[in-house]
């Protein structure tokens, strides 16, 4: 039988070469992998960070892999339970890195030359809870504000506006003049949450005390400022874009930038560099988060976002230490300032910002009280998730399905059911 | 039955039959009975947060069927995968059976073609599919609005078809439907084009119609295949994944509404944004997917198929 | 109904108005079935502005544009994820029949012991899904090291497309007639060489076979998504899931991508088709 035989033949090769194709790997030289979330900024590392890095160390070859965002920390952990995760892993702030070191995925960096670099706050978000080990390098923090269409406010002779009251009149003259007020959507869920309640919320809840006071347990989602923030956010349904419930993510970046169809995004800072790329001709310029009254205190949230650490199964320990022992230098820091926008050094190098929007951003800092974003630190260790309540329950707040009081009684029992501190509110 | 086996010796079981078995065996077993029967088994244990597994019995069912956090999400993806198979057995599967009774008929010419045309979407990837329609849905796009508009349906232009809780999963039914329908079509064209010309004849000497031939000599004829396409879709149906994940990522949003039991098992067993995964109550949804399943398959054979093996040609 | 059996029907006007109303019914459907596909198609070239502005417009001078394939070549490895899919549909469909085919002839051929309950347990796996497995299977190929390899996913589809298989292959060998096995046993040929004999015989079967299994392995995205995730053993499915994911603010580049990943199919789909209907409809009457 010649074509059984053939099969045979072809099977064999097969076996052969499939083996050949999955593990070609450079002799010679140490191939780094870089696990991340970053997905958009993929191109800056390609093409800006890593040959910086390469003009030091020439003999490291270093891949940057980033899935789609929302699928990141499920597929890091399937890849780091099968010991196949990249060498150097892009940490989240809080519980999600702090549970890989707790179960030994991540090497501890308290004897990394550089690390003194970073600050107590830069730290916080990758340490354990006595304070004992520091498992990742921070990288950079992201500030929440608004970015604004600077052609359209032109046009409509538009100020920027400062308290609450503006801003709605603001969405009001904006949509009477055909224009979309705001560019955001509910389809993906994260950004109700994190460009609506997150980035409003500091100002009513009056940025750490109140952050701290719902870790204590002395004040909960459904009243004071937690419960304001719903109610506002509330107030936005009318000027999101049609079909803002099936609009997502980045059909509102589209909306935004290439259509230039809204006037306002409400946003984080990192989406600077991108919408430079997707529009470089975009007239763009941000706004904080308007306060209540004018001349009240401003809040930011000044989220400690991103940082990195090496995988402690890695059989590239010491080149992978090396790379993040140049993340703690000056130069480092520079480049990915000037690479990447937006994303706001936590080393305490003296940085130049080029990017006028940056520097808006950054400004605020000297103007307003920080803060980070409620639900990372601890109140996200249980079962409900806070962080997946405040996703789901602030979009169908925007959807109007469910009024603010109700979400915040949602957030605030889900809250309640396993965190001690709460239980007896 | 073919009676003209080849007997064997009956005192040693022959070593040949052994080598022509093993290979397949051992690879099914390995890689299907295996891990079917130990996720069955992990889905009695629980683990602590260092992973350690400690045997609970049927803990992890209970917490499911009983727990305020746990039984909304099981309930809603049961009812929601319950309308997923509903609209696609009373529309796909019409769908199918109509456009075969069409292309079944001798007299249509270009038969292959339209044959050819329709099967199409059905082997594109479901990922593909729920790329194309997701843009094509977009409002940012505004295309389903425009088609809607020209065929006089303004008022329903501008609705957000994935975003509302009402419409979501209809839609992605549809969708489905849309690229399944080659499927029943297939079988059902293949069941028609099986039944003997001479019964058709018959039928029509004595003056019958075509839609009375259909229904009185055809349909019955093609029970057993639409009992099979039936088992068919429900497997599928239960067995979903793909497109609410590719459209409506892990959290088969608005408000879990477009949440199957797919998704739901993903979710849990591999955990999302803040939360981590947790594999022995994924586990256990797969458990309740394979009772559900194995359920309708049962009901299938012995409820379905004996009754219908009578009239069986 | 449509299937009218006597030619003098045809030309009365009854007739020809229900063929008018059958084909109208089909022409519908089948622009329903090719406008997204046409659709992606065509806005693949143009300019993003385009794209937006006038969607249903054929691309031409002012809006052509291959800006979005561009994209795709350079930030995807679209050559190396069809390579991978090729590797895993191919060896998987060869260890299918392999396996399958010498499973389905002792299940066919020889009367022993269990063969009853062999045959149940081997068609168990048509009714039920492997995917619900998934979490023992990814510990199973974690254990024995074959985490993203492209060899995880070739035998987990082997092992969810055997039962399918050897039900169909079974079916038909019952049906190889008696007088060939037995001349060549008088011949003293041995049961493998009888085994090799009757392959060819089966053949549309083996088609049968392949064209159900081809479909569902290329275009699975959840083992590859668990199994084998890695760049280097992407399949053109999750390739472009993620792509796609990444990319997903590139219009441009998500038309470009969606195109690339559906042609071929399409193609070899359109030169296949007359197998692939063959298969179908040969296996809808087991």
């Amino acid at each position: 039988m010649r074509k059984f035989a053939a099969l045979l033949v072809i099977l064999a090769l097969v076996v052969a070469f499939a083996p050949t194709v999955s593990q070609t790997q450079a002799q010679g030289k140490v191939k780094l992998v870089i696990e991340s979330w970053r997905n958009d900024d993929t191109v800056l590392w390609e093409d800006v960070i890593i040959p910086a890095f390469n003009a030091h160390y020439p003999d490291i070859e270093v891949t940057f892999v980033a899935p789609p965002p929302a699928e990141y920390n499920a597929a890091l952990n399937a890849k780091l339970e099968g010991g196949t995760a990249g060498d150097l892993i892009t940490c989240r702030p809080f519980d999600l890195s702090l549970d890989l070191f707790n179960k030994g995925y991540l090497l501890s960096l308290n004897d990394l030359p550089g690390i003194e670099h970073f600050g107590d706050v830069a730290r916080s978000a990758w340490i354990t809870d006595d304070g004992s080990d520091v498992f990742c390098v921070p990288m950079a923090s992201v500030i929440h504000g608004f970015m604004y269409n600077v052609d359209i406010f032109e046009e409509l002779a538009l100020e920027v506006p400062e308290t609450e009251a503006e801003f709605f009149e603001a969405l009001q003259t904006i949509k009477d003049a055909g224009y979309i007020p705001l560019a955001m959507g509910t389809h993906d869920l994260w950004e109700a949450a994190t460009m609506g309640y997150q980035n409003i919320g500091p100002t009513y809840w009056k940025g750490e005390e109140g952050r701290l006071g719902l870790i204590n347990g002395t004040v909960g989602y459904n009243e004071d400022g937690f419960l304001e923030a719903f109610k506002v956010l509330a107030r936005w349904a009318p000027f999101l874009p049609d079909g803002y419930q099936a609009t997502t993510y980045s059909d509102a970046q589209n909306l935004f930038t290439v259509l230039e169809e809204a006037a306002i995004y409400p946003t984080g800072s990192w989406e600077i560099g991108v919408f430079g790329l997707m529009n470089p001709d975009l007239n763009m310029s941000a706004f904080k988060p308007p306060v209540v009254n004018e001349g009240d205190t401003c809040y930011i949230s000044d989220h400690v976002d991103i940082a990195m650490g090496v995988n402690a199964a890695s059989p590239h320990k010491e080149e992978a230490l090396k790379f993040l022992e140049w993340m703690t230098t000056q130069e480092f820091a520079q480049i990915y300032s000037d690479a990447l926008p937006g994303f706001f050094s936590l080393s305490d190098h003296e940085l130049t910002l080029e990017n006028p929007v940056a520097q808006e951003f950054i400004s605020w800092r000297g103007q307003c009280e920080t803060t980070i974003r409620s639900s990372y630190q601890i109140l996200s260790r249980g079962e409900p998730n806070n962080e997946n309540d405040l996703w789901l329950y602030s979009a169908e707040v925007l959807n109007g399905t469910l009024s603010p009081e109700e979400a915040a009684n949602k957030v605030q029992e889900g809250l309640a059911n396993w965190y001690e501190p709460q239980m007896n509110r | 039955m073919n009676p003209a086996r080849h007997v064997h010796n009956k005192q040693r079981f022959p070593f040949h039959i052994l080598v022509f078995l093993a290979p397949a065996v051992i690879i099914y077993t390995l890689f299907m009975t295996y891990p079917l029967v130990d996720s069955l088994r992990l889905s009695l244990y629980t683990s602590d947060q260092y992973g350690n597994e400690t045997f609970i019995g049927l803990d992890n069912y209970r917490k499911l069927m009983t727990d305020p956090l746990w039984e909304p999400r099981l309930k809603g993806a049961i009812l929601n995968n319950i309308e997923f198979f509903a609209i696609h057995m009373f529309v796909q599967n019409p769908i199918g059976l109509l456009l075969a009774a069409l292309l079944s008929s001798p007299f249509i010419r270009g038969r292959a073609i339209y044959r050819t045309l329709i099967f199409t979407p059905t082997v594109l990837s479901v990922v593909l599919i729920g790329f194309i329609w997701s843009i094509i849905l977009s409002p940012l796009w505004g295309i389903s609005g425009d088609f809607l508009t020209s065929i006089g349906l303004e008022q329903y232009a501008k609705k957000p078809w994935l975003g509302l809780e009402s419409t979501a999963l209809p839609t992605l039914s549809l969708v489905s439907v849309w690229q399944w329908v080659g499927i029943p079509m297939m079988l059902f064209l293949a069941a028609l084009i099986a039944i003997p010309d001479e019964l058709i004849e018959a039928a029509r000497v004595d003056g019958a119609t075509a839609w009375g031939v259909f229904w009185r000599i055809k349909f019955p004829l093609i029970l057993p295949t639409v009992g099979i396409v039936g088992v068919l879709t429900f497997v599928g149906n239960f067995n979903a994944f793909d497109l609410i994940y590719t459209t409506q990522k892990v959290n088969a949003g608005p408000n879990f509404s477009t949440d199957i039991l797919g998704t739901f098992f993903y979710r849990t067993f591999f955990g999302q944004q803040l939360q981590p995964g947790n594999p022995t109550m994924g586990a256990t949804i797969a458990g309740v997917m394979f009772l559900i399943i194995l359920a309708g398959v049962l009901l299938y054979m012995f409820g379905w198929q004996r009754r219908v093996a009578q009239v069986e040609l | 109904m449509l299937s009218l059996s006597s030619l003098s029907h045809r030309l009365r006007p009854a007739h020809s108005l229900q063929l008018l109303g059958a084909h109208a019914i089909l022409l519908v459907y089948t622009a329903l079935a090719l406008f997204p596909i046409v659709l992606v198609l065509i806005n693949s070239f143009k300019t993003r502005r385009a794209v937006f502005k006038t969607p249903y417009a054929l691309p031409n001078s002012e809006t052509w544009s291959t800006i979005g394939y561009e994209t795709v070549f350079k930030r995807a490895n679209f050559p190396d994820y069809f390579l991978n899919s090729l590797i895993v549909t191919v060896s998987a469909l060869i260890l299918i029949l392999i396996a399958g085919t010498m499973a389905a002839w002792a299940l066919a051929e020889y009367r022993f012991p269990g063969n009853n309950i062999m045959g149940l347990y081997l068609a168990l796996g048509i009714m039920i899904p492997i995917r619900l497995g998934t979490v023992s299977i990814l510990r199973l190929v974690v254990d024995v090291g074959l985490i993203d390899t492209l060899w995880a996913l070739i035998l987990v589809y082997t092992a969810s497309g055997l039962p399918l298989a050897i039900f169909v292959l079974t079916n038909f060998m019952k049906q190889v007639p008696r007088d060939l096995k037995d001349a060549a046993r008088v011949d003293g040929a041995s049961e493998y060489r009888i085994y090799r004999m009757i392959l060819p015989l089966v053949r549309p079967a083996i088609g049968t076979v392949m064209v159900f299994n081809m479909i569902p392995i290329w275009n699975d995205l959840w083992f590859p998504l668990i199994l084998a995730p890695s760049e280097r053993n992407k399949t053109v499915t999750l390739g472009a899931q993620t792509f796609l994911g990444q990319y997903i603010i590139d219009w441009n580049a998500v038309l470009a991508s969606l195109t690339l990943a559906a042609i071929p199919v399409v193609i070899l789909y359109i030169v296949f088709s007359r197998q692939l209907i063959r298969g179908l409809t040969a296996g809808a009457v087991k």
